[in-house]
């Protein structure tokens, strides 16, 4: 059995394309051709090249030894914050809009949460000239202002998503609409690992490169591939995708997957969708998602905005029904601990996305030779008024 | 004989209204199908609110939320909808997203669809291809007509595939967009209308989206069986309340 996805799209109960008629011609033409594009010479080459001289790759894996030392087993970091715009989202917009360009779209449109996917698409977009429209909902407009005006610099055009809860969840379903309103010239660039297949694959493809690089980093400085473990935070799940991706099929690597608890599972401001959702369709997949009794999708809550998403990736929910991963959630204030922590045992200040996955180490404990790959996916730039807020520093 | 075969057998054009159950107030729903009845329209939509409705535009979207915040729930929906066929003969369609369909279980779902007296059902986000391989037994077994969307860029192979599937009438996307666009019908449109007609299919084609006037309507039934209304209707309800349902219908199709 395999965890990868399979020919219909699904990976065991989860997956498929759950879309209306009006978008059917854009994402059929995307799967029939994805595989295809991502295997012509030329868009390897120039992806490759993309990525090593544009987004900084391969990124360090860091040994962090004070870190290391603190929880009696060993740590790597793979330092995904240090790729150009400060987090791993690049790695995707990349391979999507050569991706766009073969399938000879001319306008760009993306959704975005705390702001990171948007910046790396206006990024891409900026590169290649091509038109850029970011949905954001208004209230993180009005929450990520920073960001706003990065993608502003870019010279992409923000639209607030003022319907439902005005947050990520409406900013993708205003960029669906806005493919259903643009059915020829336009591709969809999603930031996540979540949206109808082919979406969830092609992304985990173009992230993929992230377990790849472990591999042969980890053969260099441990004289091995695999490590025991590899420990990821999920929202939607790319970043933690690309770290599993070359280890999912195999079994003697572990795989972590950290979700945000928000202020504690019971209290009714979470995001872990492992322990909170249930089967159901969100964004055109079949998953696990937050909702009511009704079926009507509910607002999660995250310290983090990168985690706050009401569904996770198709991939995920299925590393969690199945068993193959082991799913933790961190409270906010746990996070915040750990990215504190790691500013001062390592001199690397995280995003609160990573700061969920490192923050583990205060209770699950790994035995001292285990080898533990951790995704560092951001850096804390964009998050240091949280980090000031919470610690009045 | 079922209702929506029946109704599409007859020598006219037909007119169909959507409207958002629970909206503008929780307990509208069955005065509404009955005003609209009454008034001549020819079968019902009745949306099912949902919290993230994808395909629908602005109007819609807002009497989705107006409705959840008024307590409408399927359970409650069904509960409304208990007893209308003693009072209510034209057909009904229920008109919602697959998710509160999935978690009140499809099965259920159809059973009670059944039970009120609901002839049909379209869900814009549950694609033809799973509708036949999970679905379709199920809705057969509760003699349930579920209806497909094609649009201006469905290619006529898939469209073909569509026709063979569905039982009652197609319904036909008039252009690219969400629910709710005022812009009028352009001449691609209307060739649009046209060529979907000379295909000759099993079933006959309702137009939606984008149909708001008499003009519209008329377009849309030149060559189309007949129209469906949505957003225009809604907005209707949200300046003239329920009083003037009958001036909404004759502005549409003077008599």
């Amino acid at each position: 059995m395999s965890y990868q996805v399979d020919e219909k799209g699904y990976y065991g109960d989860f997956g498929g394309a759950y879309i209306p008629e009006m978008l059917y011609p854009n994402v059929e033409e995307l799967r029939r051709q994805y595989l295809d594009i991502m295997k012509e010479e030329s868009f390897q080459k120039e992806f490759k090249e993309l990525l090593r001289d544009y987004v900084g790759r391969p990124t360090p894996l860091y040994y962090a030894e004070r870190f290391s030392k603190k929880y009696g087993t060993k740590v790597y970091l793979k330092r995904e914050d240090l790729c150009h715009t400060g987090a791993h989202k690049i790695n995707n917009t990349v391979g999507q809009i050569l991706m766009a360009k073969r399938l000879g779209k001319n306008r760009i449109i993306a959704e975005t949460g705390a702001g990171q996917h948007g910046v790396a698409t206006a990024t891409v977009c900026a590169l290649m000239g091509i038109e850029c429209i970011v949905y954001m909902g208004e209230i993180d407009i009005d929450r990520q202002a920073p960001n706003v005006a990065r993608m502003k610099m870019l010279g992409a055009t923000v639209i607030p998503a003022k319907s439902g809860s005005r947050t990520l969840k409406d900013a993708t379903n205003e960029a669906i609409r806005d493919w259903i309103n643009n059915p020829v010239d336009t591709h969809y660039i999603i930031g996540s690992v979540v949206g109808p297949h082919p979406y969830p694959d092609m992304v985990a493809r173009f992230q993929a490169v992230i377990s790849e690089e472990i591999k042969v980093q980890l053969k260099e400085k441990e004289n091995r591939e695999n490590p025991d473990y590899v420990v990821a935070c999920v929202g939607g799940g790319s970043n933690a995708a690309g770290a599993y991706y070359h280890y999912l099929d195999t079994p003697e690597v572990g795989i972590i997957a950290v979700e945000a608890a928000g202020k504690g599972i019971d209290s009714g401001k979470s995001a872990a969708t492992s322990v909170l959702g249930k089967e159901g369709i969100i964004h055109g997949s079949k998953t696990l998602l937050m909702q009511s009794e009704d079926g009507q999708i509910t607002e999660p809550y995250s310290i983090s905005a990168g985690l706050d998403y009401p569904g996770v990736g198709p991939m995920h929910a299925n590393l969690f029904r199945s068993g193959r991963g082991e799913f933790i959630s961190i409270t906010d204030e746990a996070a915040m601990k750990a990215g504190l922590q790691l500013a001062k045992l390592e001199g690397i200040i995280p995003a609160i996305e990573s700061s969920h996955a490192l923050a583990i180490f205060e209770d699950r404990k790994f035995k001292e030779d285990d080898i533990v790959v951790v995704n560092l996916s951001g850096r804390g730039d964009k998050d240091l008024s949280t980090y000031i807020d919470y610690f009045q520093l | 004989m079922n209702r929506i075969k029946n109704t599409l057998s007859q020598d006219k054009k037909l007119l169909s209204i959507y409207f958002t159950a629970g909206y503008p107030e929780p307990e509208d729903t069955v005065s509404i199908i009955k005003d609209l009845e009454k008034n001549g329209v020819d079968f019902i939509e009745i949306g099912l609110p949902f919290s993230d409705p994808l395909a629908d535009g602005p109007t819609i979207q807002e009497s989705s939320g107006v409705a959840l915040k008024n307590g409408m729930t399927t359970k409650k929906l069904f509960q409304q909808l208990d007893g209308i066929r003693e009072e209510v003969e034209i057909p009904l369609i229920i008109m919602g997203y697959f998710n509160p369909i999935l978690q009140f279980g499809v099965e259920e779902f159809c059973k009670r669809c059944a039970a009120v007296g609901i002839d049909g059902l379209i869900i814009p986000d549950l694609p033809v291809e799973e509708y036949n391989e999970k679905y379709r037994v199920i809705f057969e077994k509760y003699g349930l007509s579920n209806i497909f969307l094609i649009t201006p860029q469905t290619s006529e192979e898939r469209i073909r595939f569509i026709d063979s599937v569905s039982e009652g009438f197609i319904y036909m996307v008039s252009t690219a967009s969400v629910t709710g666009s005022t812009k009028g019908f352009t001449q691609e449109t209307r060739d649009y209308f046209r060529r979907i007609s000379e295909m000759k299919l099993r079933n006959p084609q309702i137009v939606g989206f984008g149909i708001s006037d008499e003009e519209t309507y008329g377009q849309a039934t030149e060559f189309a069986k007949g129209a469906i209304i949505g957003s225009a209707f809604i907005k209707h309800l949200n300046s003239s309340g329920k009083q003037d349902i009958s001036g909404f219908v004759k502005r549409i199709r003077p008599v």
